[in-house]
């Protein structure tokens, strides 16, 4: 139903798309894979309306479109959801349905059949959590991926774009999605579908499209595929293993926590040693977070033990060498309008240092590419974002350093050379916590998973643990 | 699927649907509670001073006091909510009283004229507070400044003290009462309940709400989020010229710092923050304003009628306002932790 030839784009004289070629049939789901900067954004907005092509045509049914603004795209039958979502938390369920779009009787908003309509496409999608007047921002981050696709679907898209909807997911709301995706295929609504995840793209897609440096590489069933050669076709090159080797050798113990615990976590008894990776999983809400959270002192635990010391703020965790690579980097990890060299300074600065020195080296060290100084850190991909980050804490050297959720929305490429960071530090004697939703990532970098379930320490693995092991643990199934 | 969603979310249905309780912790009922409250404490404190609180005369008083400020703060309430703000409402009030006084020269015939002058003049400002901040993408706080200063020049230049004059019958609209009920209070409710309406019941309104809570949002749900700040911009000062009329008919004639004066920049944006509208925008609404308004004035009769001296008068709204917004904001981080 859509059919794009040709499609160029530049951005400031930067050619961030040529010849681009995008087919979509009807009922079908076409992946768009790619690293950071292939253009799968680009190419997605103008889609949809936000960007107009250089060159090239748009047809939809085979007739030639052009939009010059979202609303012309949406009145073609073509909705987007964006990875960060597009709501607005205070206002309705049914109030972001209709955004824009609100029905009006006798120049009012009709209200009733607003909320009416809106109850009726969360039944076709079975979902009764929750209602049409619930306020979006009680609403979890799953729900709120719902109340986009009804969104969608009031407009009778014909096209739902899904730029990384697993992003923000849980492992358990992935099958959410999927389900999800499935009752729009079932209706005849094309999807393109756009992810890090391969193993979404294999689980969902018909065809896939890969995209390098602005360029189409090639359209193929998804059948014709392996998820090595889909790799090598996006980033060019073999990337081998994908996970760098594990080194036996764990040092001291940095830090220990005996029975700690806050309003969100109990009992938790955690050993982190030096040249050790400890994987943490657990479902959303298991207090995977709070627990990093709490080890760096932003929301301290009240009861317990932690050697050395239990930091009681921030500022105490950071005094103890714990640095914290937050979930939401854009909100929690770095000051966006600033440059690069401003954020990778912004712990040693508030720990007191001056000047500027070693932030050159610190960049080249995190593989920041290219390692303009200059640059504010918004411009950036995911990736090379999460690398300054990084950069952020080595300035101070942490003993301990946590992360959470690493690579979420971080290209293929950039993953790999965060990986290997990761285990660099380790093997320079840091000690390492990882949260992560994703359980290859888990498997292929932790030396131990600890599993989490209710704010309690469900279980502990050896390294190399099976997905179901580790799943049975977080789900609690007795075995 | 339905086990999943329900283990997600136990807590939604008692909380989204608020029991009384909850009803009570948002802004609006905060800033009523604490209006009665003090009206408590009001007539505890002056009935020890030896006088009568609650009298027809301070009710008026109150009602005449908040009338023009209210309806500056509807107006300053449409703008703040689409995540603008105006600072020229002060300047165009002083303006719009010349303009209506000198129209009128003191002529019953010439009254409709100098209405009809004073809201083109006022959406005229308004049109170009809009397009400064929408065109020329300068923020709200600059764009209204710059303007402010532009309406203080031209009126500098052209007056230094009252001029034109007001007919007896267009100054009833000032003093003139129903009952207990003046007229401009009269006036000031039908603002209030035509920008409720328009905020609760139109697309404007919803897209106002929209536009406010995040532009992008809106932008990307095919909203066209300029003309809906133009138009707020217009809507308020629209209200500042009605404001400009109601004091111009109350002095009798048009001044020059009849705006500035009243401080209805910083006050009308004072009163909306303390009725619980959020600053950036997207969050709030009229009921609040209305009570932030009453709020003020209340509190500007007990020191009135204590004879509290100024300086102690302005010390303690000021307080007021910061412990109000320290309370709003206390609330919203206790949500989302």
């Amino acid at each position: 139903m859509l059919s794009m030839r040709g499609i160029g784009k530049s951005f400031l004289g930067v050619r961030v798309l040529s010849g681009v070629d995008l087919d979509v049939a009807a009922g079908e789901v076409h992946a768009v894979v790619g690293e950071n900067g292939a253009g799968k954004s680009t190419l997605m907005k103008i889609i949809c309306g936000v960007h107009a092509p250089d060159e090239g045509t748009i047809e939809i049914d085979g007739r030639p479109v052009s939009f010059g603004h979202p609303l012309d795209a949406q009145r073609s039958g073509i909705a987007i959801i964006y990875q960060e979502f597009n709501l607005l938390p205070e206002r309705t369920v049914a109030e972001n349905v209709f955004l824009g779009r609100e029905p009006v009787r006798r120049g009012l908003v009709d209200r009733t059949a607003m909320d009416a309509a809106t109850a009726r496409l969360l039944d076709e999608l079975g979902e009764s959590s929750f209602g049409p007047r619930d306020a979006v921002k009680r609403l979890s981050v799953a729900q709120q991926q719902v109340v986009e696709i009804v969104k969608a679907l009031s407009v009778n898209a014909r096209l739902v774009v899904m730029d990384e909807p697993s992003a923000a997911l849980a492992e358990h709301e992935v099958e959410l999605l999927y389900r999800l995706i499935g009752r729009l295929r079932e209706r005849g609504v094309a999807v393109v579908y756009i992810s890090h995840r391969l193993r979404e793209v294999f689980d969902l897609a018909d065809r896939v499209t890969v995209l390098k440096d602005g360029a189409r590489v090639t359209t193929v069933p998804i059948g014709e595929v392996s998820s090595d050669e889909l790799i090598r076709l996006m980033v060019g090159r073999d990337l081998g293993t994908y996970f760098p080797a594990r080194s036996s050798a764990t040092g001291e113990v940095r830090l220990s926590l005996r029975g700690a615990g806050n309003h969100k976590l109990r009992d938790i008894d955690l050993e982190l040693r030096a040249g050790e990776i400890v994987g943490i999983a657990g479902l959303q809400g298991s207090g995977r977070s709070e627990l990093a959270k709490a080890i760096f002192g932003a929301e301290p635990f009240t009861t317990g033990e932690m050697t050395p010391s239990r930091p009681r703020s921030v500022r105490e965790g950071v005094a103890l060498g714990i640095g914290l690579v937050t979930e939401d980097r854009k909100a929690e990890g770095l000051a966006l309008r600033q440059s690069v060299r401003d954020n990778a300074l912004l712990v040693a600065r508030a720990l007191g240092a001056k000047g500027r020195d070693g932030v050159g080296g610190l960049l080249e060290r995190v593989r920041l590419s290219p390692p303009r100084q200059e640059q504010e850190v918004r411009y950036l991909s995911g990736g090379n974002q999460q690398k300054v980050v990084l950069a952020k804490w080595m300035t101070m050297a942490p003993r301990v350093l946590l992360f959470d959720e690493p690579t979420r929305g971080v290209d293929v490429g950039a993953k790999a050379a965060i990986h290997d960071l990761m285990r660099e530090l380790a093997d320079d004697g840091m000690a390492i916590m990882m949260i992560s939703s994703e359980l290859p990532e888990l498997i292929g970098m932790s030396d131990r998973v600890v599993v989490l379930r209710d704010g309690r320490i469900a279980g502990t693995l050896p390294a190399g643990p099976s997905e179901e092991a580790i799943m049975r643990l977080a789900a609690g199934e007795v075995t | 699927m339905d086990t999943l969603s329900r283990g997600r979310r136990p807590a939604l249905g008692g909380e989204a649907r608020g029991g009384l309780a909850a009803r009570l912790r948002e802004p609006t009922s905060v800033v009523f509670l604490a209006l009665f409250g003090l009206i408590a404490v009001g007539w505890v404190l002056v009935a020890l001073d030896g006088g009568q609180f609650l009298t027809t005369e301070s009710i008026v008083g109150i009602q005449q006091r908040s009338a023009a400020l209210g309806i500056v703060a509807i107006g300053q309430t449409l703008a703040i909510l689409a995540g603008s703000l105006d600072l020229s409402v002060a300047y165009l009030i002083s303006l719009t009283s010349l303009v209506a006084a000198e129209i009128m020269a003191g002529q019953d015939g010439n009254i409709l004229p100098a209405v009809a002058a004073v809201l083109a003049v006022s959406a005229l400002v308004g049109l170009v507070n809009g397009l400064v901040i929408t065109r020329l993408h300068v923020h709200a706080f600059i764009a209204t400044l710059g303007v402010a200063l532009i309406i203080r020049g031209i009126v500098d230049h052209l007056y230094d003290g009252p001029a034109g004059k007001v007919p007896e019958s267009f100054q009833l609209l000032g003093y003139s009462r129903i009952g207990p009920i003046p007229v401009s209070a009269l006036l000031w409710a039908g603002v209030a309940v035509v920008a409720w309406f328009l905020l609760s019941r139109t697309r404007l309104g919803y897209r106002v709400y929209a536009v406010g809570g995040n532009e992008e949002v809106a932008r990307l749900s095919g909203i066209r989020t300029s003309r809906v700040i133009v138009l707020t911009h217009v809507l308020c000062s629209i209200c500042a010229g009605v404001a400009g009329l109601l004091l111009a008919s109350r002095l009798g004639a048009g001044a020059p710092t009849v705006g500035t004066d009243g401080g209805y920049d910083l006050e009308s944006i004072a009163a909306v923050v303390l009725g619980g509208t959020a600053l950036a925008g997207g969050k709030g609404g009229v009921a609040g304003t209305v009570g932030g308004v009453l709020l003020l004035a209340v509190l500007d009769t007990i020191f009135n009628q204590l004879e509290v001296n100024s300086f102690v008068k302005d010390v303690v709204r000021g307080v007021v306002i910061v412990i109000a917004v320290a309370v709003y904001a206390r609330r919203i981080k206790g949500r989302s932790a």
